[in-house]
């Protein structure tokens, strides 16, 4: 199939007012008849629900957790980017934009990227009109910051909770929608299925969490917003809930997922402390900008670092890259600690560990300066390690954070199955190979607020209207396989639990195709997935009954998508013969040890078709065109 | 330093919203002081599991605790014995070897039980959708810096939308009044310019859905600031209150 991304002609900064100008429109009167289904409730989804019940639609919206509020956009720390240029530092749509293509390592795709500069500034209009409470100055103007190494200061944020206030935002407005009865809210569903009719998406089947019915539910449209898959890692930043279900079980019925290989860790969060851990936290990244990261020159060095002289530590980012030292970018600065630690220099316990220290940052601004940048982390890390980060170093490791890729959409962000389109994290479309500090929550409200409103209605309006009902057979046939998984998952009765295999599934990923990748690895991963895939199916344990609440079912269920994702994710790794952003494949690198890409052959995303149980998926490629931005190789010494 | 504790857990077992609820006894052994409390129950759910029963069904997401989603009653108080924390957040170093904990669900009239410790906070939800947001559509929004907001007044209205919505205030009133949760919307909004032309229909509003959906009244006894795992001031009550009197008496609205 030829993959055909609808880019606008024209210049790339008036490309979407033309296209907008150009979209057909839905009559104000007709929106009333279309009903439109919103899988996700966080930045995208949220925003999403209640622009299109404000438009007029029906929409129907759902989500996992107890209540919309819960989403994991909730967990975001740090802030959200816009060229407002408020700072009068030189900011500018081009410069968001020139960034964020550069940030991606020539990745993602021109056009959309600064339609998301474009819209970065309404966003915050948006969102303080809601009453979401951003930092402000003295004089009462809103206060930024600068960000991930951010050459201007435009990051909005609402102390360390800017996701929780976004999130509060879009969920006020889409509370109001359901009042006016314009939403109808589904909370504690899981979406299983998309229900394709004659190659559109006619709606969706959900699991009710509470009661275990399985639910059918029709749409003229259905939008997917369902975060990202970095818990196929089993350990990340991610919550708990956060799933490949519904858009790995949306690309078997015919949507694209392109790169997904192209996963982020970052370089700070609290350390590993045992078997038990159940997710990691991340430390904001923004610590880097005082901290000093270390470790004992000495392989196995087991004193503590009080103990180790000056002399004998080895402050290796300041040695490599002289000259942005501890703020070289996130994949770099992981890749770097886990060197460290394979040479068995890391430290703690576990030896998977690196210092960073502010002990210096301490003598030269004193405390109370530190106190005030960062009270609140060292606080927050204190709680969770028992130590005193004013005292000893803190110590600190990367963890999976976020992934890039996602399904496939075009610039209408419409999968390749028509009518169902994909919002937020859950779509691959603006951040290429390495997403920069602030900008998913930017993306995520630009997409749910001010993009699909336009794209979905000249995708209603272009279609003639069919009359959807539930009483097709094509829902009849979702809902029993879905109920025959069900079963055989409870049928096993094997051993081992769900919790035990993920746990497994996230050590072959985070061995074989994490920070740093090689061909001899992932190949070795996929024969691991594969073989533990087939054990899981003999040897999985899950109690209960379909008919209740099932917190084990849940979890079985995602474990099972997982262990076939993370088999794509090596597919994608291993065809992708070069290194960008937060893939490398150690193959492919500069002699500084930089990702090395291959702008010849690889400037395409990767887009893998599902081709069937036990087939391999196909591969298409949608060639990118740089014309604003010239491709360059980045270095950091 | 780490340790294993072990301990005696009682825990509040209950099938669905109609059964009768029980406390059941389980032994935590070699429980780390590292873990998390909701580590230590994946590691007993783990056990159960193995053993053929049934695991402690228990509401978390984030675990890092900003979504509101955890918590039940450990010995007695919402959110276990730290102050200002979550029990996600609550780590097993703040127990000792040979401790009995008890563990139970939110209890509210307006919460009823799921399953175990999982509670249906939806009341909360509907306290929101009777007027805690702006009537403001997408788009056509002012310039974000057209009306200047103090530093001073941002802070506050951050302190107030600090709330999580996990309802341990709730679960800590005698009454199981929604106050503190109530007020804390309501404030955030009152405060701000943005939300002033709405503040007199929306202090009623809300009120009135706090009371409809059976959650109690507030006679001050203080629990609710004192277990919040986001130390919410009870200033936001009076705040509420002179919001709510003043639109009782002088608004239109009633
Ligand atoms: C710790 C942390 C800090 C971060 N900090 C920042 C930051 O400072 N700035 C920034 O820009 N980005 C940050 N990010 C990234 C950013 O938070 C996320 O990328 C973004 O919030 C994703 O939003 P979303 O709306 O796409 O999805 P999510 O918020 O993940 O929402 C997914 C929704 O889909 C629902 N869902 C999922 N599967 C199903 C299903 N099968 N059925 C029904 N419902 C389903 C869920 O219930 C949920 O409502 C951070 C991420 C983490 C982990
Ligand atoms: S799990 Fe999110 S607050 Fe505890």
């Amino acid at each position: 199939m030829r993959l055909d991304a609808k880019i606008p002609a024209g210049p790339v900064a008036e490309k979407w007012d033309l296209h907008r100008f150009g979209l057909k429109l839905v009559n104000p009167a007709n929106k009333r008849k279309y009903e439109i289904i919103v899988v996700g409730t966080g930045l995208a989804g949220g925003s999403a629900s209640a622009s299109l019940a404000e438009l007029g639609y029906n929409v129907k919206t759902f989500c996992i957790q107890d209540s919309p509020r819960r989403a994991h956009s909730i967990a975001a720390q740090g802030g959200i980017n816009a060229s407002k240029n408020y700072q009068n530092d030189g900011d500018s749509d081009w410069r968001l934009f020139y960034d964020t293509v550069k940030g991606g390592d020539f990745r993602a795709r021109e056009a959309n990227v600064y339609r998301l500069a474009q819209l970065s500034g309404n966003i915050i209009d948006q969102c303080v009109a809601q009453g979401v409470p951003f930092a402000r100055e003295y004089g009462g103007q809103l206060a930024n910051r600068s960000f991930g190494g951010a050459q201007v200061s435009r990051t909005f944020y609402a102390r360390g909770q800017t996701g929780q206030q976004l999130l509060l935002g879009a969920y006020s407005a889409l509370s109001r929608q359901i009042a006016a009865g314009k939403v109808k809210m589904y909370p504690r569903r899981e979406m299983l299925d998309v229900v394709v009719i004659d190659g559109q998406a006619g709606g969706i089947v959900a699991r009710n969490l509470v009661t275990g019915e399985i639910e059918k539910y029709s749409a003229d449209a259905v939008v997917l917003a369902t975060g990202g898959y970095a818990n196929v890692f089993f350990l990340s930043t991610n919550a708990m809930a956060s799933n490949v279900t519904a858009t790995y079980r949306a690309y078997k019925r015919g949507a694209f997922f392109a790169n997904p290989c192209f996963t982020q860790i970052h370089p700070t969060c609290i350390p590993v402390h045992g078997t038990y851990q159940s997710k990691l936290t991340l430390m904001s990244e923004s610590l880097r900008n005082d901290g000093r990261v270390w470790v004992p020159k000495k392989p196995g060095d087991k004193r503590s670092p009080s103990q180790i002289p000056e002399s004998e530590r080895d402050y290796y980012l300041e040695n490599k890259y002289p000259s942005f030292g501890n703020l070289v970018p996130r994949d770099v600065a992981s890749r770097n600690a886990k060197e460290q630690c394979d040479l068995g220099k890391g430290v703690g316990e576990t030896g998977l560990a690196v210092y960073l220290d502010f002990a210096d940052a301490i003598n030269r601004d004193g405390r109370d300066v530190i106190t005030k940048k960062y009270g609140n982390l060292f606080q927050m890390y204190e709680k969770i390690t028992a130590e005193n980060p004013y005292e000893t170093p803190m110590m600190i490791y990367p963890a999976v954070h976020y992934t890039m890729g996602g399904l496939w959409v075009d610039y209408n962000l419409m999968s390749t199955i028509d009518g169902l389109f994909v919002l937020g994290e859950a779509n691959f479309s603006d951040h290429g190979a390495n997403r920069l500090g602030a900008s998913a929550l930017m993306q995520g409200l630009a997409d749910g607020y001010f993009i699909i409103p336009y794209t979905i209605g000249g995708y209603l309006a272009a279609n003639t209207k069919k009359q959807v009902s539930t009483d097709h057979p094509a829902f009849k046939e979702s809902a029993d396989r879905i109920e025959s998984g069900v079963k055989r998952l409870l049928s096993i009765k094997g051993k081992r639990t769900a919790d035990d295999f993920h746990r497994q599934l996230g050590n072959i990923m985070w061995e074989y195709c994490g920070m740093s990748r090689n061909d001899e690895d992932l190949i070795k991963a996929r024969k691991l997935i594969r073989d533990l895939r087939g054990e899981f199916w003999e040897n999985v344990l899950v109690p209960g009954s379909d008919k209740d609440f099932n917190q084990s079912l849940e979890k079985a269920g995602r474990v099972a998508d997982f262990l076939e994702f993370g088999e794509l994710m090596v597919i994608d790794a291993l065809a992708r013969r070069e290194s960008c952003g937060g893939h490398f494949n150690e193959g492919y690198q500069t002699e500084e040890n930089e990702a090395r890409r291959d702008d010849e052959n690889f400037c395409h995303v990767s887009a893998w078709e599902y081709k069937g149980e036990g087939k391999d998926p196909e591969l298409n490629k949608e060639q990118l065109a740089f014309e604003n931005v010239k491709l360059t190789q980045r270095s950091y010494k | 330093m780490t340790k294993t504790l072990n301990l005696t857990l009682k825990v509040w077992r209950q099938n669905g919203p109609d059964s009768m609820g029980r406390l059941e006894t389980y032994n935590a052994g070699d429980i780390s002081t590292d873990m998390s409390f909701l580590e230590m129950i994946d590691v007993i759910n783990e056990q159960l599991t193995i053993e053929g029963k049934e695991p402690i069904a228990f509401d978390h997401d984030c675990r890092e605790g900003i979504c509101g989603m955890c918590g039940t009653v450990v010995n007695g108080r919402p959110h276990g014995p730290e102050k200002g924390t979550t029990l996600c957040q609550l780590h097993m170093r703040h127990f000792s070897d040979g401790d009995t904990i008890v563990i139970e669900p939110w209890r509210s009239r307006a919460f009823k039980i799921i399953k175990d410790l999982v509670v249906d906070r939806g009341a909360l939800d509907k306290i929101i959708q009777a007027g805690g947001y702006v009537s403001v559509n997408t788009g056509g929004a002012p310039d974000a810096n057209a009306i200047p907001i103090s530093q001073d007044t941002a802070e506050k209205a951050m302190d107030a939308a600090a709330c999580i919505g996990c309802g341990a205030c709730v679960a800590a009133c005698p009454n199981a009044s929604a106050m503190l949760f109530t007020s804390a919307k309501i404030s955030q909004l009152a405060l701000l310019p943005q939300g002033r032309p709405e503040a007199a229909t929306r202090a009623i509003a809300m009120v009135r859905a706090m009371d409809e959906l059976g959650f109690g009244n507030c006679t001050n006894e203080r629990e609710c600031e004192a277990e919040c795992p986001k130390e919410i001031s009870i200033v936001n009550i009076a705040r509420m209150n002179r919001e709510f009197f003043k639109a009782a008496f002088f608004s239109e609205v009633k």
